[in-house]
């Protein structure tokens, strides 16, 4: 509080020009490049355009299109596969890893050390260590299947249209799992280990201690959690992309793929910017409840 | 006694199968090590669990030189280093304000931040793509710089202005009171308590922009300008049958990020949880 008083008391009761000099040209530049262009695809969404010569306006032809695209609503239902991934393996195999690793075990700096290890990998990286993973002649799993007689069970795994999907999320989880036990570990360390003591004096077990006492007070770092997570899901590109290009017949795409081969190799950029804006409006939803739980723990202040 | 002996053997049991989980899941990073070495004829014919014949670095050597690792690596730092100095330099800026003064619209402006680093990428894609073509900086470094440092200000300010707001308030006042000007309470005095925080985001910071693919797919077209991500994308392409100089290759862009990983280790870490505990 005080240094607002100090703020007033040189500038009188004039506004002070001071902070908006610091902030004019982060904030420019943001307006600029992002929040300008977000802007500017909502109305694109409205037009046809190839690219080319100028947008024309159209209304809401390209999400009436939309309704008629079988890949729309493939993308979306395996967007809707990536994010349900995305809020329980991470969060259960983090949560678990965390709890067990901020125990002093011997070699736990190594542990954690292999499981963020992949998060600092870029998703090409991870998509083409997979492709080569899921390789059917000799990657490592059909290898190590044949290895152990189970021939029937190896095949193509991102060729096979049912299983791709599944296969790319596979990877990308082995990426974000560490992450997550990260933000877990850090959680766990402000936990007052005298709440944890005063439970083992009332006679808690370790599940009720976990139940009861631990997972409470993780609660704001699971909001987070969930939240990144599905920001993440909604994300993916880059590993659809190298590891599958949406295929076989379209049944691995997401809606960024989607989003991207109808701006980019279709010149179809109208109806790309439409499926652009869907995304928004799904993310927005979860950008919408991270921000007023912000602006409820900022009033605290 | 008996309950002891019980609990033991639980907590080896647990450690075992903590172990057991590690080594699966450094298992394809040294799936990856042990492919690189070998030859694709001998690894496609006999299986990955066959006895390596000969052991080559030829795969190495090949994605380094003809499938052009040596020179989308370089790409990639002109590109990184620039726009991780930029977003530090503006972030810190915004975050100062947003920090240390209460005035109009300043939720408004933490909040355009915060909301814009939360964005799906492909909201952007069309409008960047043609302002970056109006400005004739299509298919040049500067698109990938400019954009890169413009983005990421978003994440850089939020987790700054949460850090400096836990500076004393004190010790800026007594500066001030001994006629420091603003310009020198933010770069005397704040900057250098914030090193904490510059490094941590600096590290996170490095890896992310280091590790873009789609921004350098969509604003990059020639070959010779392309970051390691679009490169090995192109490598990809190039070497369809060939998985080992693949791999090899993706281990070689890796590189960098593992190194930055392993020396500013506890850097990235506390990037990672300043970003979002706090929140």
């Amino acid at each position: 509080m005080a240094r607002i008083a100090l703020g007033r008391r040189r500038t009188g009761h004039r506004i002070n020009l001071v902070p908006y000099l610091f902030v004019a040209v982060p904030l420019l530049m943001f307006l600029v490049w992002v929040i300008g262009p977000m802007f500017y695809s909502f109305y694109l969404s409205l037009t046809s355009w190839d690219g080319v010569s100028p947008p024309r306006f159209i209304g809401l032809r390209n999400y009436a299109r939309l309704l008629e695209d079988p890949i729309f609503f493939t993308s979306l239902a395996n967007n809707l596969k990536w994010l349900l991934s995305f809020i329980t393996v991470p969060v259960a195999l983090g949560l678990g890893l965390g709890l067990v690793l901020n125990r002093k075990l011997p070699g736990a700096r190594l542990i954690k050390a292999a499981f963020y290890s992949p998060y600092i990998l870029s998703l090409i990286v991870v998509g083409l260590i997979w492709g080569w993973m899921y390789h059917p002649a000799g990657g490592l799993i059909n290898s190590t299947l044949m290895a152990l007689g189970l021939k029937s069970l190896a095949k193509g795994w991102l060729s096979d249209a049912r299983l791709a999907t599944w296969c790319i999320i596979v990877a990308a989880l082995w990426r974000q799992v560490g992450y997550v036990m990260i933000l877990y570990l850090a959680g766990l360390q402000s936990v007052d280990p005298s709440l944890l003591d005063a439970g083992k004096v009332d006679g808690c077990n370790a599940w009720q201690q976990f139940w009861h006492i631990i997972l409470p007070l993780l609660q704001p770092v699971t909001v987070v959690v969930v939240v990144i997570s599905i920001i993440d899901s909604l994300r993916a590109f880059d590993l659809v992309f190298v590891m599958t290009r949406g295929g076989p017949y379209n049944s691995s795409s997401v809606m960024a793929n989607f989003m991207y081969i109808e701006a980019f190799n279709n010149y179809k950029m109208g109806y790309g910017a439409a499926i652009a804006t869907v995304l928004f409006l799904i993310s927005a939803v979860f950008i919408y409840a991270y921000l007023s739980r912000m602006f409820a723990n900022e009033l605290e202040y | 006694m008996l309950r002891s002996n019980a609990r033991k053997f639980q907590n080896g049991l647990l450690y075992t199968l903590v172990l057991a989980l590690t080594l699966g899941w450094l298992l394809p990073l040294l799936a990856a090590l042990v492919t690189a070495v070998r030859t694709n004829d001998e690894i496609l014919a006999r299986g990955f669990w066959s006895l390596p014949q000969r052991v080559t670095l030829g795969n190495l050597a090949e994605a380094w030189s003809r499938g052009g690792l040596a020179r989308y690596l370089p790409n990639s730092f002109i590109i990184t280093l620039p726009a991780l100095a930029g977003t530090l330099l503006l972030s810190s800026l915004a975050a100062y304000a947003l920090a240390r003064f209460r005035f109009p619209g300043d939720r408004l402006i933490l909040y355009t931040f915060v909301a814009g680093m939360m964005l799906p990428f492909q909201i952007l894609l069309l409008p960047v793509f043609r302002l970056v073509d109006a400005l004739h900086l299509y298919d040049t470094y500067w698109a990938l710089i400019i954009f890169h440092t413009a983005f990421q200000l978003g994440f850089c300010t939020f987790v700054l202005r949460n850090y400096m707001r836990t500076v004393p308030g004190e010790i800026l006042e007594a500066a001030r009171i001994d006629g420091c000007s603003e310009w020198g309470i933010y770069s005397r005095i704040m900057m250098p308590l914030s090193l904490p925080a510059l490094a941590a985001i600096a590290t996170l910071e490095f890896t992310w922009i280091f590790n873009d693919f789609l921004w350098a797919l969509v604003l990059l077209q020639r070959d010779a300008l392309k970051p390691v991500t679009a490169g090995l994308a192109t490598l990809q392409g190039q070497y369809i049958m060939d998985w080992t100089v693949i791999v090899a290759g993706s281990l070689e862009a890796a590189l960098p990020t593992v190194v930055v990983f392993i020396l500013l280790q506890r850097y990235f870490i506390q990037g990672l949880t300043l970003g979002a505990v706090k929140g």
